[in-house]
């Protein structure tokens, strides 16, 4: 799987590359600017690309415009977006295209090398990988509502999950339950949630994450 | 008419002086001067155009001379009479005051007139009265003796001398020459047969005027005064506003001294606002990410020494160590977001503030209108005062909707946050609103509240900037 990485620090450049190469992925490219990673992406066109949210020259959210531009070019391009910070207005911009094949995580996420790279895969394949505090900041924001707060401690735990765009199988894993019960609770979330049950799991996490950020 | 709104404590010195006084000499002068190439249509409408001015120049003119001499000679001489009758029995201890009242109104008057009418900024740095004036007889006499002593009192007194004579005659010199000018073009008409016949003979200025060839030329003279007036009727009203402003502007040396002193009690803010933030930045990660990585590194030497002979507790401090890193990391994320977030710095204040507003419980309306980005402290400040705004509609007032309305006019960017709460918010009484109205000084900004007990709460900012 050919991935283009865009990180400005040398330090964490290195460290994505060597991340990557170990768990099989092929580094096609690996650019410390903006203008390197939009012909980088124009160029290769890799199976995924890594970009930190802040490039130079400018230092401001450039990789974050590249990303969306090369997604507007060639749809459904996946990009994990990574940043030091995680703000709700930007994974909205991520997922405003609805394509899926994103994903938006802390830098620190990488610290844990295995769920990261499950990450990576995940949108590579064109799922979502959201970052945890993405998601606990969405349900913050609509803990107080009616649907939401119908729902068991239980179904809340897996909602939570789901939206951060794990599959079925990976949900089931970490609460270490049955996935039948995983798909039992899934329905009832979406019941209560007045959503449309979808067998794909990559439709159902984008389904969650348009319920969750829609206006109010 | 449109009063001068008083300027703020601290804009006072940017407006005043010579500069203001002369955007309208300067308009007056682009206007003069847009006709000249524009052909005949052009410089007939010019010529109107001056004619209109030179008209209403006639009648400010004659409100102006009537006002100087009733107003201004009437009040001279309440002074004298009021002053004159402190040795007797004191008497004029209790009515000086009044009488220094009213010239300050009638001062106050003039002033506005200057701006309204002669774009001509006249500051009024009457310093007020220091508190503690004691009421009754005692106080009267107190707040006599502090008036007499203040410099701008004898000011405006030498003022209303000044304007009794030379304002007036500068005043009455625009409708005059309109009246004297037409008066000259009535007697070369036929006037001069009624009025010789009457009078006996009658001198227009120099011209002795007997017959029509000489009330001829008194209506050429008459034309010339009418031209002089064309050009001159504006420029005497603003002579006359200016020799006001001779008197009555304590000028820029009262102006900056007020500005200094705003200065002065603004950096004092600053440093202290900043050095308490760098004592709280210092405190933050010495006990928090600096701590941290002592622990990791402790679990991790630990590790180390023992990965041979148990490397089940080794693995089991690894993971400690990697704990202590992301803990470390999202204290420094915290941490970093109360220096400067990280989307101001990478979207500017529109996107902060919308991004500021996602995270919070409530629904949030948020309409940012800017032409782009904002200087970079300047942004820094407002953001924090919204930020501390909307804290508190969201604690204390227990909003259910706000709305936060940012964009940038007139050379300022203007804040409003409102919100749906209990209102009752005050500046002040240790309030974050106090520290915000702080932090906005540092920037010349100000800061209004309207909060009444049952809300609605409008909290509004301004703070002057420019836009990249």
């Amino acid at each position: 799987m050919r991935v283009v990485i865009a990180e400005d620090l040398f330090l964490l450049r290195d460290g994505l590359v060597r991340m990557l190469r170990a768990y099989g992925f092929e580094v096609a490219a690996a650019v410390e600017s903006g203008p390197e990673l939009g012909r980088a992406l124009a160029e290769l066109r890799p199976d995924v690309a890594v970009v930190d949210v802040r490039l130079p020259p400018s230092h401001t959210d450039e990789g974050l415009q590249c990303a969306l531009a090369a997604r507007r070019d060639r749809p459904g391009m996946p990009v994990l977006v990574l940043s030091q910070h995680v703000e709700q207005l930007y994974a909205r911009e991520l997922l405003a295209d609805g394509d899926g094949g994103v994903g938006y995580l802390l830098k620190d996420r990488v610290l844990d090398a295995e769920q990261f790279v499950d990450a990576v895969h995940r949108v590579a394949a064109g799922g979502t990988a959201m970052d945890p505090q993405v998601i606990s900041q969405l349900l913050a924001r609509r803990s107080v509502e009616r649907p939401l707060a119908a729902l068991t401690p239980r179904e809340l735990e897996v909602l939570e999950l789901m939206a951060e765009g794990r599959s079925k199988t990976a949900i089931a894993a970490q609460l270490v339950v049955t996935e039948r019960a995983i798909a039992k609770h899934t329905s009832n979330i979406f019941a209560k949630l007045g959503l449309e049950v979808s067998d794909d799991d990559n439709r159902r996490v984008l389904a969650v994450l348009a319920y969750l950020d829609r206006e109010r | 008419m449109d009063t001068p709104s008083s300027p703020g404590p601290g804009r006072g010195a940017g407006r005043s002086g010579p500069g203001a006084g002369t955007t309208a000499a300067a308009a007056f002068a682009a206007r003069r001067n847009t006709p000249r190439g524009a052909g005949r249509d052009g410089r007939r409408a010019g010529l109107a155009v001056r004619a209109g001015d030179a008209g209403l120049a006639a009648v400010r003119g004659l409100v102006l001379a009537l006002s100087s001499l009733a107003g201004s000679l009437m009040l001279s001489v309440l002074v004298v009479l009021s002053l004159v009758m402190i040795p007797v029995g004191g008497v004029g201890l209790l009515t000086t005051p009044a009488v220094l009242r009213l010239v300050r109104l009638h001062a106050d008057r003039r002033r506005r007139l200057a701006a309204a009418w002669a774009g001509i900024r006249v500051e009024a740095p009457y310093e007020p009265l220091p508190d503690g004036v004691p009421p009754g007889v005692a106080g009267r006499v107190r707040r006599c003796l502090l008036l007499l002593r203040s410099p701008a009192t004898w000011r405006d007194l030498a003022w209303l001398l000044a304007d009794m004579t030379g304002g007036a005659l500068l005043a009455v010199l625009a409708p005059g020459l309109v009246a004297e000018g037409g008066f000259g073009i009535l007697l070369a008409l036929g006037l001069w047969q009624p009025v010789v016949s009457a009078a006996g003979g009658w001198w227009y200025a120099f011209v002795p005027v007997t017959g029509w060839f000489t009330a001829f030329l008194a209506g050429l003279l008459g034309c010339v005064w009418l031209l002089v007036a064309l050009f001159a009727g504006p420029l005497l009203v603003d002579g006359h506003f200016r020799l006001g402003r001779v008197l009555l502007d304590r000028g820029r040396a009262a102006a900056l001294a007020r500005r200094v002193d705003r200065l002065t009690a603004t950096r004092h803010d600053a440093v202290d606002t900043s050095a308490a933030e760098l004592r709280r930045i210092e405190r933050d990660l010495h006990d928090g990410a600096q701590a941290r990585l002592v622990a990791m590194g402790m679990d991790l030497g630990v590790a180390e020494a023992m990965i041979d002979e148990d490397p089940v507790k080794a693995r089991e401090l690894l993971g400690q160590a990697r704990r202590s890193s992301a803990q470390a990391l999202t204290e420094l994320r915290d941490l970093v977001r109360g220096i400067h977030p990280p989307v101001l710095a990478e979207r500017g204040l529109g996107d902060a503030v919308r991004a500021l507003a996602l995270r919070l419980p409530l629904p949030v309306d948020v309409d940012v209108e800017l032409p782009g980005r904002l200087a970079e402290p300047v942004e820094a400040a407002a953001y924090f005062a919204v930020s501390e705004v909307l804290t508190n509609a969201v604690k204390h007032a227990r909003a259910e909707r706000i709305r936060v309305d940012v964009h940038h006019a007139g050379g300022a960017l203007r804040i409003a946050v409102a919100d749906d709460g209990t209102g009752g918010a005050v500046v002040g009484a240790g309030s974050g609103l106090a520290g915000v109205e702080r932090r906005l000084g540092t920037f010349d900004g100000v800061l209004a509240v309207s909060s009444p007990a049952g809300g609605p709460t409008v909290v509004t900012m301004e703070i002057p900037c420019a836009s990249s």
